[in-house]
């Protein structure tokens, strides 16, 4: 077996990995057109797993479904279960708010807010909770650290975001997202548009992160998500199609729909 | 991107096949040559050689290009990385070829002598061989592959033979040792020819499999 797989083998067998988010029979409407049709996925725990797949394959939606971002359109709806830390994201007692603190999500369009940088990351931990000024700082300071901005915006946190690069507004993005110290982070497309040193940084933090946090990706492309993930799923037309270790699944695709998709023969 | 990396790869195996004649070619010429003692043959050979030399490093620069631009995965990356490999087993063939026939040239200057006849079917078969391995390779034919394997314990066996041979003509005869012994050295060419076939067969099977000598690699 290639030196590659056996490394990824034994780190997961070695952290005996926990689900993290387990994913049971879902499918997804919108009005009644059906979108996802019974998918069954584990995610586990500090862990990156990339979902890819063609353009209309369910895949944002797929992770949209995770922090009930979904439910923002009216139209939407789903059947089936998704557990979180084994819990389900639809018990009556869960409160929304919460579940996007601990499942957050970064999206394809940096969306930094018009203020400085360092609100920008203040905003989310201000609402949750009060909190002293050293606090806060200490927080901004941290998240910028883990999304590798601080060295590059320590010395003007106080100028507006929107100054920021496009691939610094991401990565500010990022470092928003976990200043709410979620569990699960979700990024749909991050590096669309930035060029490939933003996209090599970006890609540099998420292997960081991944200690700490859960990471599920929806991949630039399929390059991407045999250099960043762990384990990847391949989505077709709202079906899941093939899930494994990212290097097993890249050199041996089981389905031949895999293999004409990350081969380039179709999509 | 897919068109024109399919028919890049296409392309690739049209050299590939242009490759594997020219030393399929040798083979054979160097067979004849040796059995006609006919120096102009040989010189061809050595000749040949070159181009043989120019089309491996045409073929490996096209191959590392296809792995910079298209990134390619599953089979497509089986399959570049095994030419990269079976490149080197070709090109050995065709030294293999050239430094037959340069012994060839001398042996046609030399008395004539009595040729073993299982050089020749040495020289057949493993001709054979070659032939198959790349039209296993290309064919993506597991099959023929294994085939090309299991023909090379005969080319081990003639092998055997001609040594024998050759050991009793130099007990029997020590005046003819030199000649002996350039005859074992032509037998140790093409039964190293026969062993870089079943190389290629080898990576036809990996190029299909991901498994090389019964050991996943990828």
């Amino acid at each position: 077996m290639s030196a590659l797989m056996d490394a990824q083998r034994s780190e997961q067998s070695l952290k005996s990995p926990q689900d993290m988010v387990i994913i049971k029979n879902l499918d997804f409407f919108y009005a009644n057109k059906q979108v996802i049709f019974d998918l069954n996925l584990n995610i586990q725990a500090n862990q990156i797993l990339s979902v890819f797949g063609p353009a209309n394959s369910g895949i944002t939606t797929t992770l949209r479904s995770i922090n009930r971002l979904y439910e923002m359109n009216p139209k939407a709806r789903l059947q089936g279960e998704i557990y979180l830390n084994q819990r389900s994201i639809f018990d009556s007692d869960v409160s929304v708010t919460e579940l996007r603190r601990r499942v957050g999500m970064v999206f394809d369009v940096p969306t930094p807010l018009p203020m400085s940088i360092f609100d920008n990351i203040a905003y989310g931990p201000r609402l949750k909770k009060k909190k002293r000024k050293a606090e806060i700082a200490d927080i901004v300071e941290e998240a910028l650290s883990m999304a590798a901005l601080w060295d590059e915006t320590k010395d003007r946190l106080h100028t507006p975001a929107m100054s920021l690069s496009g691939g610094q507004q991401q990565r500010l993005c990022i470092a928003r997202v976990l200043a709410l110290q979620p569990e699960v982070i979700l990024l749909d497309r991050p590096c669309s548009g930035l060029d490939p040193i933003s996209t090599a940084r970006i890609e540099e933090s998420l292997i960081q992160l991944k200690k700490r946090f859960t990471i599920v990706v929806a991949p630039h492309n399929v390059q991407q998500a045999g250099r960043i993930s762990d384990r990847v799923a391949f989505m077709l037309m709202g079906k899941l199609i093939e899930e494994g270790i990212s290097a097993e699944v890249f050199a041996n695709p089981q389905d031949q729909r895999t293999s004409d998709y990350i081969t380039g023969r179709f999509g | 991107m897919a068109l024109r990396f399919s028919e890049q790869l296409d392309e690739l195996n049209q050299t590939l096949t242009r490759m594997a004649s020219f030393v399929e070619q040798s083979i054979a010429d160097a067979s004849r040559a040796l059995r006609d003692q006919d120096i102009k043959l040989a010189e061809q050979i050595i000749k040949a050689d070159d181009e043989i030399d120019s089309l491996e490093k045409q073929i490996e620069s096209f191959c590392l290009q296809i792995l910079l631009l298209h990134h390619p995965v599953a089979s497509d990356l089986r399959y570049i990385s095994s030419i990269l490999k079976v490149l080197t087993d070709l090109e050995r063939i065709g030294d293999q070829a050239a430094d037959i026939s340069e012994i060839s040239i001398l042996l046609a200057k030399m008395p004539r002598h009595q040729d073993s006849p299982y050089i020749f079917k040495m020289a057949e078969l493993t001709q054979k061989m070659v032939i198959d391995c790349i039209d296993a390779f290309i064919k993506q034919d597991i099959q023929l592959a294994e085939a090309v394997i299991y023909q090379d314990d005969e080319v081990d066996r003639l092998f055997q033979v001609i040594k024998d041979y050759i050991f009793t003509m130099i007990r029997t005869n020590a005046q003819d040792a030199d000649l002996a012994v350039d005859y074992l050295v032509i037998a140790k060419y093409f039964e190293r020819i026969g062993d870089h076939a079943t190389n290629i067969a080898e990576w036809a099977i990996f190029a299909q499999t991901g498994v090389h000598k019964k050991r996943r690699i990828i």
